[in-house]
């Protein structure tokens, strides 16, 4: 599987850090909204076909990406950078 | 009489086998059930084997996407084993050991279940004092472990380089030695054919496409070959459990698909006698009856539902197969396949009533699956005949990761690739 890192061009997965699902929702660091944090931590979209995936290039440029693939045939449709990062409230 | 014998063996090679009848019916679906189980691989199998057997609920049927044994059950490297060390998982695969010794008379059908131990490999003093642990953890619960030292490792496994200039030195093992491995697709094909005889309906090529409802109540299921309906939807479906639950409506779960590999090489004399665990990666190698080693590593790491991997982790997999066994360089590798392994965030199943009306919840075997079929059926067929868990499976809930009761064996914490 070769991932193309918006920097260093495609590379080898082995080059890149897998994070999960870039789908969740991360809530503001100080919310005591218990039912938000376990759906952050636990709850996974898991979908059998295009997932919106955050991944690191740890043996190259160390960027966040995040990264549209399909877990069925593990073709990847887009990789651009995270920016934040997995989702958070209030940032986009 | 039992319908397998030595007599009827004899009798039926004496009149050109003629006379078998075939281990399961196929049957057309019926309009009603009184429990359906979805997934026709080694758990559904056996939930519905033990529903009839335990519980006398006959009127059931296993409903399966491909053909029986198409899924992980085939799939696995067929390792069997309770070396635990939290007590919820020790005693709950102990159960499963227990059903598993007595697995081919039970179901007169011989799965060819051979305890030759399994020996998990330590290379630190660290890594030893953890195993000690767990290993007194299993004897406090009645499970049997041993402390192995280099030199009894060195009798058992003559073939592993124990010398001091390994790249990791072996300085010691965990032993459990009712540990074992047994054919997989005889452990399918016995409880299909246990529960067909009892009157349970095997019908393949019979994919899930929906849930019939009454209310918020699961009442039945549509398939690729009509309605079928029941007071009791089970799902055994394993790696395809979050496409099943969303067709419930369900879309998050705390379950990540992700794909493992597996692999044989070709048949060679007797070199391994018991399942060898490397401690100083992800790696287990047993032989196979044929002669075959069969061995597999760490998952590939990312959400997949293609039950095929990538090379890197077959490279892997294979320097940590030479790293212990450097005489097995040139050893030609057979075949190698994939499987969907559901990973819950603690490592660890569930079964469960609901989490709809209605609907029963097996999943979440991480790459654990197989030693648990038996006691996976067992408890779920107790589950569903009684909608209460029994005492092995009450610690294996669905709201446990929303009630801070993880079970988290390996203390990897929600990273689901980790366990």
């Amino acid at each position: 599987m070769l991932i193309t890192c918006p920097y260093c061009g495609p590379r080898d997965v082995i080059e890149f850090t897998y994070q999960g699902d870039g789908n969740r929702e991360r809530p503001q660091p100080a919310s005591q909204d218990l039912d938000a944090w376990t759906a952050y931590v636990y709850d996974r979209l898991n979908p059998a076909g295009d997932h919106n995936e955050i991944w690191q290039h740890s043996g190259g440029c160390r960027a966040h990406l995040r990264v549209v693939r399909n877990t069925l045939t593990h073709e990847i449709r887009s990789t651009t950078f995270a920016r934040g990062g997995h989702k958070a409230e209030g940032r986009s | 009489m039992a319908e397998y014998s030595a007599f009827s063996l004899l009798k039926n090679a004496l009149t050109g086998n003629k006379d078998w009848k075939p281990a399961w019916r196929k049957p057309d679906p019926k309009a009603s059930y009184d429990v359906i189980v979805i997934g026709g691989g080694g758990h559904g199998l056996s939930t519905a084997y033990y529903l009839a057997k335990e519980h006398g609920i006959t009127n059931v049927a296993v409903l399966e996407k491909g053909w029986l044994g198409s899924g992980n059950v085939g799939r696995n490297t067929t390792a069997v084993r309770s070396n635990y060390l939290l007590p919820q998982n020790t005693r709950f695969y102990e159960h499963s050991m227990k059903l598993w010794e007595n697995l081919s008379h039970d179901l007169n059908y011989n799965v060819m279940f051979s305890q030759r131990g399994c020996l998990n490999l330590a290379h630190t003093p660290a890594q030893l004092d953890d195993y000690a642990r767990r290993g007194n953890a299993m004897r406090h619960l009645g499970v049997d472990a041993e402390l192995m030292s280099v030199d009894q490792i060195k009798r058992l496994v003559p073939a592993l380089d124990v010398s001091g200039s390994a790249r990791f030195p072996v300085l010691g093992g965990l032993m459990q030695r009712r540990a074992g491995s047994a054919r997989h697709d005889a452990v399918a094909w016995g409880y299909a054919r246990g529960a067909d005889r009892r009157g349970v309906d095997i019908i393949e090529n019979c994919e899930v496409t929906g849930f019939l409802r009454d209310g918020g109540r699961i009442t039945g299921v549509s398939t690729t070959r009509g309605e079928i309906r029941a007071r009791k939807v089970a799902l055994a479906v394993a790696g395809s459990t979050g496409r099943v639950m969303q067709l419930a409506g369900i879309s998050h779960m705390p379950i990540e698909s992700h794909v493992l590999q597996a692999f044989v090489s070709e048949s060679l004399k007797p070199i391994i006698d018991t399942i060898l665990t490397f401690g100083m990666g992800h790696f287990y190698i047993s032989q196979s009856d044929k002669g075959g080693l069969v061995y597999g590593g760490d998952l590939d790491g990312y959400n997949s539902y293609a039950q095929r991997g990538s090379l890197p982790i077959v490279d892997e997999v294979m320097s940590e197969m030479l790293a212990l066994f450097p005489g097995l360089a040139r050893v030609r590798m057979l075949r190698s396949w994939g499987g969907l392994c559901d990973m819950t965030m603690d490592g660890s199943p569930i079964i469960t009533t609901g989490p709809l009306p209605g609907m029963y919840l097996n999943c979440g075997w991480c790459y654990g699956g197989f030693k648990a079929t038996p006691a996976s059926g067992w408890c779920f067929a107790y589950t569903i005949a009684k909608d209460e868990p029994h005492e092995f499976n009450a610690p294996f809930t669905l709201d446990r990761f929303y009630r801070g009761l993880v079970i988290d064996d390996k203390g990897q914490g929600a990273t689901p690739r980790l366990h």
